[in-house]
């Protein structure tokens, strides 16, 4: 074992586990990168502590001083803890219909929340905290959608981490959200091979909470724009909500206990199994299945866990 | 070529309320085309003036985001379903009722 001066040393060089008995083609390989296994739980510790760290550096931080990000949680959550570390003060913008478990940890972390409509979804955490913002200049506004350090937090990070364990990969999977993973994780992985494909999931929102009053309110991620996003990519899916908790679930076989954007990422890395003759493919798992407990996705019936899932945010 | 398509909840004021509507063509280009002929006020909503998809608008063939394949030129067939999707931040609720299930 080692000694750690810091739980921030814990943030990253997450383990990659072959769980090809779960996939459809047993020719395509599928490994799963565990990022629960991060100190405050989720892949969201990576970006944060980048995000922060490149503030310190860039002069944007003062001891004390408050921040303010909107997220459905992880991000939050990871910040939350890093500030407590570092001895800053974290106000989130959340969408009120988060599982409770992300608002305790939250509370837990110390950090100020605050309540965005359930439905307007993640679209209305990001307007509020941007209006906030605006009205706060002293407050330290890092935006996870377009702070260019959280896809590097990926490129430095996870994409090595997976070259290093993986260099055979074919295929890289994982969820869209912010796009900073991948981002970052195919930005690197392309550098080193060209061939590697890197196929993004894309869970829907709601329509019931998507917060639009017409088209035009729509949003995509300034780093996915900046970055060149649409040009990386080779492929986007949809992966619907029944879907996603039947992986999460089928992840307990190999015992592993995610989140429910993990099922969904697998449920797209099972797609790509199917579609190639065969490969290795990589899934992030973004985070634990401890925050969605409440949701009863892995112990109520699969109809009632997916109506509810069309009130609560999962991802 | 008859095919389904799903509207999202912002488009179906424009095509009668219907969460699910049927149009003819052999791409995803001439199924939309097609689409707005029928409902107008569906014109310039997801196709624009230039004959480009509308940056804030997603459309998937079955599972698929065409513009990761052909976009407007990805073939369709009978057994297909498209669906439009408003593209949206990411951090997004488990719900998909403008999908089918």
């Amino acid at each position: 074992m080692t000694l750690y001066g810091s739980v921030l040393d814990l943030i990253g060089n997450t383990p990659l586990v072959d769980i090809t008995a779960l996939s459809p083609n047993p020719d395509a390989r599928i490994l799963i990168k565990l990022e629960g296994q991060n100190p405050s739980g989720s892949v969201k510790d990576r970006i944060a502590l980048s995000m922060i760290e490149q503030a310190e550096s860039d002069r944007r931080l003062s001891p004390g001083q408050t921040l303010i990000e909107p997220t459905s949680g992880n991000t939050g959550i990871g910040m939350a803890m890093v500030c407590k570390l570092k001895g800053y003060h974290l106000t989130v913008v959340l969408p009120s219909n988060v599982s409770p478990e992300r608002r305790q940890l939250l509370e837990v972390w110390g950090a100020e929340i605050i309540e965005s409509p359930g439905s307007e979804g993640s679209n209305g955490a990001v307007k509020m905290a941007r209006d906030l913002a605006a009205d706060h200049p002293e407050w330290a506004f890092l935006y996870q959608y377009a702070n260019p350090a959280n896809p590097k937090a990926h490129y430095q990070g996870t994409g090595p981490e997976i070259w290093r364990d993986c260099p055979e990969i074919t295929h890289f999977v994982a969820g869209l959200g912010t796009s900073g993973t991948l981002l970052g994780c195919g930005r690197y992985l392309k550098e080193h091979n060209p061939d590697v494909k890197i196929l993004a999931v894309e869970p829907p929102a709601g329509e019931m909470v998507d917060g639009l009053r017409n088209l035009d309110d729509g949003y995509i991620p300034p780093i996915f724009i900046d970055s060149g996003g649409a040009e990386l990519l080779d492929g986007k899916k949809i992966v619907r909500p029944r879907e996603s908790i039947e992986w999460t679930r089928r992840l307990t076989e190999v015992g592993i206990f995610a989140g429910i954007s993990s099922g969904a990422a697998l449920a797209g890395a099972a797609k790509c199994a199917e579609s190639i003759d065969r490969g290795t493919i990589v899934v992030v798992a973004a985070d634990g299945g401890w925050k969605y407990l409440s949701t009863g996705a892995w112990t109520d019936d699969l109809d009632v866990v997916e109506k509810r899932a069309k009130e609560t945010i999962y991802f | 070529m008859s095919v389904t398509v799903h509207l999202p909840t912002v488009l179906r004021s424009h095509a009668g309320g219907a969460k699910d509507v049927t149009a003819d063509g052999a791409t995803v280009g001439e199924v939309l085309t097609a689409l707005a002929s029928e409902y107008p006020g569906l014109s310039g909503q997801v196709i624009n003036g230039d004959g480009t998809l509308h940056k804030f608008v997603n459309v998937y063939v079955n599972d698929d985001d065409v513009r990761y394949m052909s976009a407007l030129d990805t073939p369709v067939t009978d057994s297909d379903e498209v669906s439009i999707l408003p593209a949206v931040a990411g951090g997004a609720v488990g719900s998909s009722r403008s999908l089918p299930t």
